[in-house]
């Protein structure tokens, strides 16, 4: 695996960063210490936790008393949208195309007695923001509305987001998931006005196993124990994956700029190189999405098929999402989005370690199935 | 790969073999209103076996397939007062249909399951019972024709069922001790069975129970569940005797009740006629078989085609698939066709 296959699946997860290695490394050998105890060994570790927490903190433009450890953007997700809940407003409303780690947790407290609505999107997979202000009101808890869209890529208008909340549903806390954005966006600045923002670590050149939410507003724990994270999230700190996720995020931030503009040249390539086999159309407009998404439908042909065809010849790329069984299903997104036969829908994302010849491979390899399967 | 034994084995056996192998899992069903399926269970099972095999492992989602071309005219057939063998449709319409022909535009030479069954290729291809009389599924692929049997193989269906577990305990295959399942794989106990099923998409309609002379002896719950031949529920005669469903009139809500009914022919939609190879001619002879595991029946096939037994034979229930059988060779289907 690795350099000899051609993976343009960097939604899914990103390889590693070197300097990430080298930096969680110590934490599995001598600064092993549990971050809550009081001995030096414990303290070193607490230090360790203490400087990445500042360091993901300054990334995102956030308090770092604001800032709590989780297991990972899921965990992140859970937390912004339950986190929110008590005794008072009683509504969730979330765009249409939020990731299962959004839906799943509003779907649960809908089952609870709470309400979850969902607020469509356009064409492009970007949140209606019209229809988005007719569903807010006084009984609003918390708006979820991810700063870029996993599947298509499309980019939110998250600051037109942030601001009917503050005129239409006042008592109301506004979350970004911003786990598929760090790699390319700047979420500093693009999240500044939100009260929760999720990462990712494995997302963005770091571990898997570690993210973080940024808090800036009150949040009951999901896990309880400890105590630990100011009470909002217990467990024995992953000290080497705050630190993973930390390393993580200042490489990202170092390279976006020169990485963003590489990486979508090498997708419009990609896509531009896919869109000639004909019957090819792209799913939302490139200046809306992500550099790195090129997300494609091919008619006539079922996504399944392709993947497992392209795989054949070391490509790896995505469709959709999977269920608990590993089956493709219909995406959410896609369905949202109007699209009337998902089933064609194929998704290669770059990242930061794709070349020219990734590109050149993919493009040896997809068109041939392409035709191959059209029969 | 089902993630039951009788796959793994299957995977096993064409792996060892020297064949590049690949396995594929189907999720067919896992509708909200009816979980409680164990197919991510079944999923984890065979990706496991395959893991342990060395093969790669795919999951295709083909529940909309299934919906149009099983689950719906499962029910649509009880709504007319048929009975089913949803098995049989879905390895008529998925199973030797669609995967099929996907297996072959992923450039696979063939389709292996683990049915209990054998696939003859000298000459004209042959479909056998499998060598496990108590384990034969011979019936359940008694659709399959010359096209489908070129590309199917069944490795296990000359073995038995004893046999396929040791073959699978002795590579530690996780399966090799699970438990054979037994229920349409969309019908949950825990979920209400079948009675919940339907319930659940159709109205289910209380009927008179009447006997042969008209007068009303009981009443059944859901005319839609029951099924010609059916004793159970339906008790005992005044002389004792037990009585059997005779008839059962879905529209006007009744069903007729008799002791030993029993009929000379079943007549088959000749639509749903289907011939391993050469069709059977008015006239020529055959071994019925009009359920999984039922009694051997000799029969000359008439015009229609009809089925005339030899003997008189319990009533088969509309929508029940008579496999029929070589009587010049027992083991070997010749066709197969829905009672109309």
């Amino acid at each position: 695996m690795g350099r000899l296959s051609t993976y343009l699946d960097h939604a899914a997860t990103t390889p590693v960063r070197p300097e990430v290695v080298e930096a969680m490394a110590p934490f599995a050998a001598d600064r092993f210490g549990n971050a809550s105890g009081g001995h030096r060994l414990a303290r070193d570790a607490r230090t360790a936790l203490e400087d990445a927490r500042d360091v993901v903190a300054a990334a995102l433009a956030a308090d770092p008393s604001d800032v709590v450890f989780t297991s990972g953007g899921t965990e992140a997700d859970n937390l912004a949208v339950l986190g929110p809940l008590g005794a008072g407003p009683t509504t969730i409303v979330t765009s249409a195309v939020e990731h299962p780690a959004v839906l799943e947790p509003a779907r649960a407290a809908a089952r609870l007695g709470f309400a979850h609505v969902e607020a469509p999107v356009d064409a492009a997979g970007a949140v209606d923001v019209d229809r988005l202000a007719g569903l807010l009101d006084d009984d609003v808890a918390v708006v979820s509305v991810m700063l870029a869209n996993n599947e298509v890529g499309t980019v939110q208008p998250l600051d037109q987001v942030v601001d009917v909340v503050r005129r239409l549903a006042p008592r109301a806390v506004v979350h970004t998931d911003a786990v598929q954005a760090a790699a390319w966006l700047d979420v500093a600045r693009l999240a500044a006005g939100a009260d929760l923002v999720s990462v990712s670590a494995h997302k963005i050149g770091g571990p898997k196993g570690a993210g973080a939410l940024v808090a800036r507003v009150p949040i009951r724990p999901m896990v309880h124990g400890g105590g630990q994270e100011r009470e909002r999230r217990s467990g024995t700190h992953d000290v080497a994956g705050a630190v993973g996720l930390a390393t993580a995020l200042v490489c990202a931030a170092a390279d976006r700029e020169a990485d963003a503009d590489r990486v979508r040249a090498l997708r419009d390539r990609l896509a531009d190189g896919l869109l000639a086999v004909g019957g090819v159309v792209e799913s939302a407009p490139r200046d809306r999405v992500l550099p790195g998404h090129c997300h494609l439908q091919f008619s006539g042909v079922n996504q399944e098929e392709l993947l497992v065809l392209i795989d054949r010849d070391g490509v790896c790329a995505a469709a959709g999402s999977a269920c608990a069984s590993g089956a493709l299903e219909p995406s959410h997104v896609l369905l949202a989005m109007g699209v009337a036969d998902p089933t064609t829908a194929v998704r290669f994302t770059l990242g930061h370690t794709t070349t020219d010849a990734d590109v050149d491979r993919a493009l040896a390899v997809v068109p041939a199935a392409v035709v191959r399967l059209r029969g | 790969m089902s993630g039951g034994v009788d796959s793994s084995v299957a995977a096993a056996l064409m792996t060892e073999a020297g064949h590049d192998v690949e396995g594929a899992t189907l999720k067919l069903w896992g509708g909200p209103s009816d979980s409680g399926c164990c197919s991510v269970a079944d999923v984890d099972d065979a990706r496991r076996v395959a893991q342990q095999l060395g093969i790669p492992h795919h999951v295709f989602n083909m529940t909309d397939h299934f919906a149009t071309a099983v689950v719906d005219p499962y029910v649509a057939a009880h709504a007319a007062g048929r009975t089913p063998n949803p098995c049989i449709e879905c390895n008529r319409h998925v199973k030797f249909d669609r995967l099929l022909d996907r297996a072959t535009r992923l450039g696979f030479d063939a389709l292996a399951t683990g049915h209990h069954a054998r696939v003859d290729r000298a000459g004209t291809y042959r479909l056998l019972r499998g060598a496990d009389p108590l384990k034969d599924q011979s019936y359940v692929l008694s659709m399959l024709g010359q096209h489908q049997l070129a590309r199917v193989v069944l490795p296990v269906g000359t073995m038995t069922k004893d046999d396929v577990r040791a073959h699978a305990a002795r590579l530690g295959l996780r399966t090799a001790a699970k438990p054979d399942s037994q229920d349409v794989c969309f019908i949950h106990a825990g979920d209400g069975g079948r009675e919940g099923f339907l319930g659940r998409r159709l109205d289910l309609h209380r009927a008179d129970v009447v006997d042969q002379s008209g007068d009303t002896v009981g009443s059944v719950d859901a005319v839609e569940l029951v099924t010609i031949g059916q004793r159970r529920g339906i008790g005992h005669g005044p002389d004792g005797r037990r009585r059997y469903v005779v008839a059962v009139d879905v529209t006007a809500r009744r069903v007729v009740v008799g002791g030993d009914p029993s009929v000379d022919t079943v007549a088959l939609d000749p639509v749903t006629v289907t011939w391993v190879d050469r069709p059977l001619a008015p006239g020529d002879r055959a071994i019925a078989q009009v359920s999984a595991h039922g009694r051997l029946a000799g029969c000359t096939v008439d015009p229609g085609p009809v089925v005339r037994f030899d003997h008189p034979q319990r009533p088969v229930a509309p929508g029940q698939t008579v496999a029929l059988y070589d009587p010049a060779d027992p083991d070997a289907v010749v066709g197969a066709g829905i009672a109309a």
